[in-house]
């Protein structure tokens, strides 16, 4: 189990060398970074002079050795545009966008799976044909359409809801929350939505087809022939055969919430990564794009391996080297 | 004897759109404790239907439309479901055919036990597990309180059986209903789950009705027989009266379409009443695209000559850790001449279908050599070349069900290789020599429109064979080409294959676990265990004076339908 670990481990550090290998690539050769640092009236001197103290001139291992080392210690140098340390940008951003991910993920679970088994189970009835036709809606509509509909309805007409920002938010330490004011958690219901209902008319559909597919097996056929109770049969065998294929979607699904909150951050004005991202790519402030890569980067690869040691220890098939 | 069960006049139809289905009318069967009943017919005949009946497990739109189900004196069709569920694992228990899906993989073994018995029986779950233990020495585990923690994936094929067998008798049910409980085994485990059946069924006093299709296990283990046709018993009585001297004339078909152990016929009987046996169009071969380009020149020696053939897989070891290397080809040796069908029998895990796989190129050999007509197959480089050989070998797999591409059309499948090996001129020509080959393997040319889904077994392995005469080829090797047909289909493809080696003059590797298939078709046999070959003779050497220890032990174990003999 724990070589397994190291192993995952060891292949994550691999994929995050090469994600900095592209990040180190848009720093250097996207563009001049002199250029980008230095105004117009700078002497070519001056310019070679800065070239040379800042290290451009050693040979490319070097640079990136360097790169790497710095940005293992979270040092992605200074934004072109805002002349502030990328670091502390993001981590001013971060805490908005995680909050904002996580809460519209635990939406989404908590929603999406029990609606996936109860539909799974009673296939025919009404109400399970009335939740598949609207989780189409759901996948159907694109997510700045809803964002949209929502503000105008419980923002603009019904003005229950505030329609952009975080509202008050709460420090502690350099992570900064939204979760413990009123205003905060109204701020956040509608980003959260927006973001939630496509992973979760997502998961829905996921869970209901594996778990259709889960319901047709010998073994679910056994134990209803062996007189088991419909709850064991449905929940301790079906659901957890049905969510071990689940869990994969699911974890690249959380990744790509937190990655691709840009949209809904963009319409709700929401102060997080995804915003402070869109505005690097305006001002070509690449800095900021590289560090962004990495950390998305990061956060898939996390996630990754938490699937991939939650397959370990549900599915006992896969503990090869266990005992 | 007390009766346990007693099914009088049931009636189970099938709700579809286009009016009832009745999948099963009038059956009357009844079981007394000591007693094991066979319920013997093809796909399709019912006999699952019945048993899924009785135990209320008929999924929709299935339900029983008439007569009735006693259980030990009282009448159970109709139950509430609540009451049923409970009924079930106690009083009537089910036990299916493949042990590898029937347990739940991610649930130990103890686990699986103690929630069925303390589900039925007023039993803690300390009790329960020491029951369990007890119980898995019984069905045969052996060293059950180490094993009762592992997971299903830890056991064999027949220990996973032993466990199913455990798990239905767990909360001690007087009636079990073995759905093909043998079928997914091997012959020398089949023996040894169907002693384990005989047995608890006597000691325990309960009743067992045994769902198959394979007469050999009716013989070796039923008192009685029903025989099951179109969702009707045509036929029931003493084992020895039926497949002795039966009296309906499906019954006697049936019987006459099992492969004989005992000696070889030229044809297997023909089999009418059962799914139409196809009209099959001769073509003339002489003038045909197919019988054309036949002439490969003069061939010294073999067709195919295989040379200390070695395959060795690396695995990653289920328990001790680390890797290691299995040896599922080690050294064989043999030569398949022009015109042979060469065969070969052993038991699952023997390496026979490696060696298919390894002749046809799916695999590398880590050792030894391939010569096919002359040429050593592992010295060709080149793709032209190797395709050129490709061409002349094909394969038929042995489940109809995966090896056709279910999204495409019967005529794609089949013109797939001609277009691939550009053997035909015009698109025109390729879809006349479709309809030809299908014609000539008895599914009519119209079906070339029509998707695999649209076919049973038996007519899907005719594509598969269609398919495999698109390359013109000359040398076939069918892997276990039967064994996931009724006997009756298995016949009239066995048939098909032999027609076509007579007329085409092919050359065919046949492997096989069923020793009486073997018989019916091979000139020569190799019998194969753990990657070598344990003796190759002439079939009719081999079933007669066999040499060897292994291939006696084969033969003894093969199931001998006594009544038949008689």
């Amino acid at each position: 189990m724990i070589l397994f670990i190291a192993k995952r481990a060891a292949q994550a550090v691999l994929v995050m060398l090469v994600v900095a290998l592209i990040a180190f690539a848009l720093f250097r050769y996207v563009g001049d970074p002199i250029n980008n640092m230095v105004g117009q009236d700078t002497t070519f001197e001056q310019r070679q002079e800065l070239r040379q103290t800042l290290g451009l001139n050693d040979p490319f291992f070097v640079q990136f050795a360097r790169f790497v080392g710095h940005a293992v210690q979270g040092d992605f140098g200074q934004s072109y545009q805002l002349r502030q340390p990328v670091s502390e940008l993001i981590a001013q951003r971060f805490p908005a966008t995680f909050e904002l991910s996580m809460v519209s993920a635990l939406m989404a679970l908590v929603i999406g799976i029990p609606m996936g088994v109860y539909t799974a189970l009673n296939r025919k009835s009404i109400s399970s044909r009335l939740f598949m036709t609207l989780s189409l809606v759901g996948i159907s509509l694109p997510t700045f359409l809803i964002g949209i509909l929502l503000i105008l309805f419980f923002g603009v007409i019904l003005r229950w809801l505030p329609t952009f920002g975080r509202g008050e938010v709460v420090q502690i330490g350099w992570w900064s929350t939204g979760l413990l004011t009123k205003s905060g958690l109204e701020s956040l219901i509608m980003p959260a939505i927006t973001l939630a209902i496509f992973q979760m008319t997502l998961i829905v559909r996921l869970v209901r087809a594996e778990m259709l597919e889960v319901l047709r097996t010998d073994y679910v056929k056994f134990a209803r022939a062996r007189g088991l109770k419909p709850r064991t049969v449905n929940f301790t065998i079906a659901l957890k055969n049905t969510l071990v294929p689940v869990m994969t979607i699911i974890g690249l699904q959380v990744g790509s919430i937190i990655a691709f909150a840009i949209i809904t951050e963009s319409v709700f004005q929401w102060p997080g990564m995804g915003l402070l991202f869109i505005q690097a790519i305006h001002q070509v402030d690449i800095p900021i794009m590289a560090a962004y890569l990495m950390l998305i980067a990061l956060i898939f690869v996390i996630i990754n391996l938490i699937v991939d040691i939650l397959y370990v220890v549900v599915d006992p098939r896969l503990r090869v080297s266990g005992k | 004897m007390s009766v346990l069960l007693d099914i009088d006049g049931l009636k189970v139809v099938f709700e579809s759109r286009h009016g009832d289905v009745t999948a099963a009318r009038n059956v009357c069967l009844s079981i007394a404790s000591g007693e094991i009943l066979g319920v013997v017919g093809e796909s399709g005949a019912g006999k699952s239907t019945i048993g899924n009946a009785a135990m209320g497990l008929l999924e929709r739109p299935g339900k029983v439309a008439g007569g009735t189900v006693t259980l030990e004196g009282e009448r159970i069709d109709g139950l509430p479901p609540e009451a049923m569920r409970r009924l079930r694992g106690a009083k009537i228990s089910m036990i299916f055919q493949d042990p590898l899906t029937s347990l739940d993989p991610l649930r130990t073994i103890a686990e699986q036990l103690v929630t069925t018995m303390t589900t039925h029986l007023p039993l803690s779950e300390r009790e329960a597990r020491k029951r369990a233990v007890a119980l898995m020495h019984e069905v045969g585990i052996p060293d059950p309180e180490a094993r009762i923690d592992d997971y299903p994936h830890q056991f064999s094929g027949g220990m996973r059986q032993r466990v199913v067998i455990a798990l239905a008798l767990c909360a001690e049910p007087n009636v079990i209903i073995a759905d093909e409980p043998t079928t997914a085994l091997d012959v020398s485990i089949q023996a040894q789950i169907l002693d384990l059946l005989r047995k608890l069924v006597r000691t325990k006093g309960a009743g067992m009705i045994i769902i198959t299709h394979d007469m050999g296990v009716i013989a070796e283990i039923a008192d009685r027989v029903a025989v099951m046709y179109r969702g009707e018993v045509v036929e029931a009585g003493p084992t020895r009266k039926i497949l002795g001297d039966p009296d309906h004339d499906y019954t006697k078909s049936l019987i006459s379409a099992v492969p004989r152990p005992d000696v070889k016929l030229d044809r297997f009987p023909l089999v009418e009443h059962i799914e139409s046996a196809g009209s099959r169009r001769s073509l003339d071969l002489k003038t045909h695209w197919l019988g054309q380009k036949r002439d490969y020149g003069a061939l010294d020696g073999p067709l195919l000559s295989v040379r200390d053939l070695e395959m060795t897989f690396r695995v990653g070891s289920m328990f001790g850790g680390g890797r290691r290397s299995v040896n599922a080809v080690d050294g064989v040796s043999f030569d398949i001449a022009a015109g042979e069908t060469f065969g070969l029998v052993g038991e699952s895990g023997s390496g026979k279908s490696t060696i298919a796989r390894l002749v046809t190129g799916i695999y590398q050999p880590t050792g030894g050599a391939i010569v096919f007509a002359g040429t050593d197959l592992a010295g060709i480089t080149r793709r032209r070349e190797l395709n050129r050989h490709r061409r002349q070998m094909q394969m038929i797999f042995q489940d109809p069900y995966s090896s056709v591409n279910p999204r495409k059309k019967v005529g794609a499948i089949v013109a797939e290789p001609i277009l691939f090996h550009k053997l035909a001129g015009s698109r025109a020509e390729v879809n006349r020599i479709v309809a030809d080959l299908l014609d000539h393997v008895g599914l009519g040319a119209k079906v070339a429109g029509k998707y695999p889904h649209e076919f049973s077994g038996g007519q899907r392995q005719r594509i598969s064979i269609a398919r495999a005469l698109a390359t013109r080829p000359r040398f076939l090797i069918c892997d276990e080409p039967t064994s996931a047909l009724d006997v009756s289909i298995q016949a009239q493809v066995l048939n098909l294959l032999k027609d076509l080696q007579a007329e085409l003059g092919l050359t065919m590797l046949f492997i096989s676990h069923d020793l009486p298939v073997i018989r019916q078709m091979c000139d020569r046999v190799a019998v194969m265990r753990r990657g070598r070959i344990e003796e190759i003779a002439p079939t009719e050497d081999l079933f007669e004076r066999p040499q060897n220890e292994y291939t006696r032990h084969l033969l003894k174990l093969m199931p001998k339908m006594t009544g038949a003999a008689a």
